[in-house]
């Protein structure tokens, strides 16, 4: 492998095309351009970290582990902690999956299922139109059309109903946390399901008939063979989504109400660390204020990795310990299942 | 593959060729001057930029609006040949430039105060800044709250929630306001502060002059600043401000003009804040927002943007009304020409 990057290997190689027709040049040479474009993106993964670490040192060192446990966010008295704003990002981000994730398995499971060729077709288009919407458009949408609605029906039901819960009470005006997470649902929606009904459709025919032979109904189908087979690339996909909640700007911008505290209830306004960056960086003139402005984006940056790899074991550990349907798995042509990003779709095996 | 072979190579020699255009198109190119900052005075600086180049096609000059911050911030580091700002950069800021920066007021922008509360229709409620701090530091709750009705004795005020709306988003339009209140309320100074983000205690933050206004609209009971252009093209009510001497005064180009005739007739100084007036007829909320060049240029776009610099103080102050935006008044035009007057040109060395 290492020899293959050596110039001198690079240079040889050019000298031997001149010597007769080597029919595996063009090979190598794709070979080694897709492995230099492979390696500049993990080189700019770690140069991005750099910089911003770098950026957001004066934070660091002026305010040490304080920074993260460190709730006030005050720019009047310079004294700048995370922890709102790592509240806000995580309770919105949760609450968007809690509505997101039924639907869009559920969306999925239609589609790939159940739906009739002529309905699934154009639907699958439109969930997946979702996605195209700029956040911008779903963040006005938002401010004036979900977050009236939201207060006088839900919340207002909410908060006559369930106020016994710490969750529904104090007053309400629309705005605030319940309104970003509803918004970040309906965002990460096309997401999820689309990747949910590739991963549905990398279970073997063959797993559903068997299923189905041995008495099962539709239903039941659907949970033996279906749901269960692609649990991983649920979850593959969940994340995906979470991914996309966590770093989404514009649209919660508008909606969340922007007060960096710590509140349970989901009423009440809060603070994300992606809309605190579109809010204050462009005016931001103050070296402390900016640096500690970077330092969220790098806390943004470390959650989202830190998310990632707890998925990554968690499959990881699901794939270890499912036996049953998964051993059947292990003979059908899908040999390898769905990975975590449930793109490899395919059933062909990834190397010979 | 012999495609994408092609591809590449044109793709390598792309920027070769485009250099080779663009050193042939060279000679009769305009002459750019490239500028970027506060975001408040976009529209009025593009419809300049759109009629000077009318007048004066050989100059082309950009503008992008990226905030404050971020003009100040490029435009010390070199980047940008004019920035723009709407509160003066601060000292230690101006003092860490090696270079003598100027600040050339460009218009007026006035902050006013609107609400959305039906029940009293058009008509419009006086507010004094005692009872705007306690709102925003969350002491008066109620509309019909003692201290208001106090002021307004002709008004029926409901008996409804008070929502305080703010900018969330870093601005001189905060600055304003806050710098209105800090004048009046030290208590307001010690807990909320001054300045373009400040540690608001209670209420909600919208995102950019429209936010805030979508708000407004959206919440009956909610009270908030923004630009005035943006509540006079909506139509909002506009609260009469009291002023230092004790008149309740609305905003209007005449009363702005005259606020920033009398300081500037009083102090002699293009930065104080235009929140210490006093008469009938003088708005207490209003700033200039600034354009920032260096006092010492090099020719070609030195001498091109002093040429601009007079032309927006005698023929571009007309076409500010229409974009409400405020025209600067005589004797603050006479100040600042005398300023673009003390900018030295030299030649560019690199040139000759």
């Amino acid at each position: 492998m290492i020899e293959k990057l050596n110039p001198i290997f690079v240079f040889s190689f050019f000298k031997k095309k001149e010597k007769k027709k080597d029919i595996h040049a063009q090979d190598r040479f794709f070979y080694f351009f897709l492995k230099a474009l492979s390696w500049s993106l993990i080189f700019l993964f770690f140069y991005m970290l750099f910089v911003i670490f770098q950026m957001s040192w004066p934070a660091f060192s002026h305010f040490g582990m304080n920074f993260f446990v460190n709730a006030d966010w005050n720019s009047w008295t310079q004294s700048f902690g995370a922890l709102s704003l790592v509240y806000g990002t995580v309770v919105t981000s949760i609450l968007a999956l809690l509505l997101a994730v039924p639907v869009s398995v559920g969306v999925a499971l239609f589609l790939s299922e159940l739906a009739p060729n002529w309905l699934a077709k154009p639907l699958s288009f439109i969930v997946e139109m979702l996605a195209a919407v700029p956040s911008i458009v779903y963040g006005l949408w938002g401010l004036f059309v979900l977050a009236p609605l939201l207060r006088d029906y839900i919340q207002a039901f909410l908060s006559k109903y369930f106020h016994f819960l710490p969750f529904f009470q104090g007053p309400y005006y629309g705005v605030g946390m319940m309104c970003g997470g509803v918004i970040l649902a309906i965002m990460i929606i096309p997401t999820i399901s689309s990747v949910c009904r590739e991963v549905f459709r990398t279970i073997p025919k063959s797993n559903r008939e068997a299923v189905l032979g041995l008495g099962a109904t539709r239903w039941e189908m659907l949970k033996i063979a279906v749901l269960r087979g692609s649990s991983t690339g649920i979850i593959g996909a969940v994340i995906m989504g979470l991914g996309r909640a966590l770093g989404e700007t514009m649209a919660v911008t508008m909606v969340i109400g922007n007060a960096p505290s710590i509140k349970i209830s989901l009423f009440e306004p809060a603070q994300t660390m992606a809309s605190i960056l579109a809010n204050q960086y462009a005016e931001a003139d103050n070296e402390l204020h900016l640096a500690s402005l970077t330092a969220v984006g790098f806390t943004l940056f470390f959650l989202s990795l830190i998310i990632n790899i707890l998925a990554f074991l968690l499959v990881w550990k699901m794939k270890r310990s499912t036996t049953g349907i998964s051993s059947t798995k292990r003979f059908s042509s899908a040999s390898r299942g769905p990975s975590l990003s449930g793109l490899d779709y395919t059933g062909k095996e990834k190397k010979e | 593959m012999r495609i994408v072979y092609c591809i590449l190579i044109l793709s390598g020699l792309l920027p070769v060729a485009s250099m080779g255009v663009a050193s042939l198109k060279s000679d009769n190119k305009p002459l750019l001057i490239n500028g970027a900052g506060a975001s408040f005075p976009y529209i009025l600086y593009s419809k300049w930029f759109l009629e000077y180049r009318k007048i004066n096609p050989g100059i082309r000059i950009n503008y992008r609006s990226i905030g404050s911050g971020g003009g100040i911030r490029q435009f010390l580091t070199g980047t940008l040949d004019f920035g723009a700002t709407d509160v003066p950069m601060p000292k230690e800021q101006i003092q860490k430039s090696k270079k003598e920066i100027l600040h050339l007021p460009t218009a007026l922008g006035a902050v006013v105060v609107s609400y959305n509360l039906p029940a009293v229709e058009k008509k419009e409620i006086r507010l004094t800044a005692s009872v705007l701090a306690n709102i925003y530091m969350g002491k008066i709750t109620k509309w019909n709250h003692k201290e208001i009705s106090e002021i307004n004795p002709d008004i029926a005020l409901p008996d409804q929630n008070i929502v305080p709306v703010y900018r969330a988003d870093g601005s001189g339009t905060t600055a304003v306001f806050t710098e209105y209140l800090a004048q009046f309320s030290s208590e307001w100074l010690q807990k909320v502060g001054k300045g373009k983000s400040v540690n608001w205690l209670t209420g909600i933050g919208g995102k950019g002059n429209e936010g805030v206004m979508g708000l407004i609209r959206k919440m009956p009971g909610a009270i908030g600043y923004v630009a005035m252009s943006y509540a006079v093209n909506r139509q909002l009510p506009m609260a009469e401000i009291q002023n230092m001497s004790g008149h309740f005064v609305k905003a209007s180009t005449h009363t702005v003009k005259t606020s920033a005739q009398q300081i500037l007739e009083k102090t002699n100084d293009l930065f104080h804040p235009l929140t210490a007036v006093q008469g009938t007829d003088v708005y207490p909320m209003s700033s200039y927002t600034y354009l920032l060049v260096y006092k010492e240029m090099t020719s070609d776009k030195g001498a091109a943007l002093v040429q601009f610099l007079n032309w927006y103080l005698k023929n571009g102050q007309s076409f500010c009304e229409s974009l409400h935006y405020i025209p600067l008044p005589s004797l603050v035009i006479q100040k600042v020409k005398h300023r673009v007057r003390s900018i030295k040109v030299t030649n560019d060395d690199r040139k000759t």
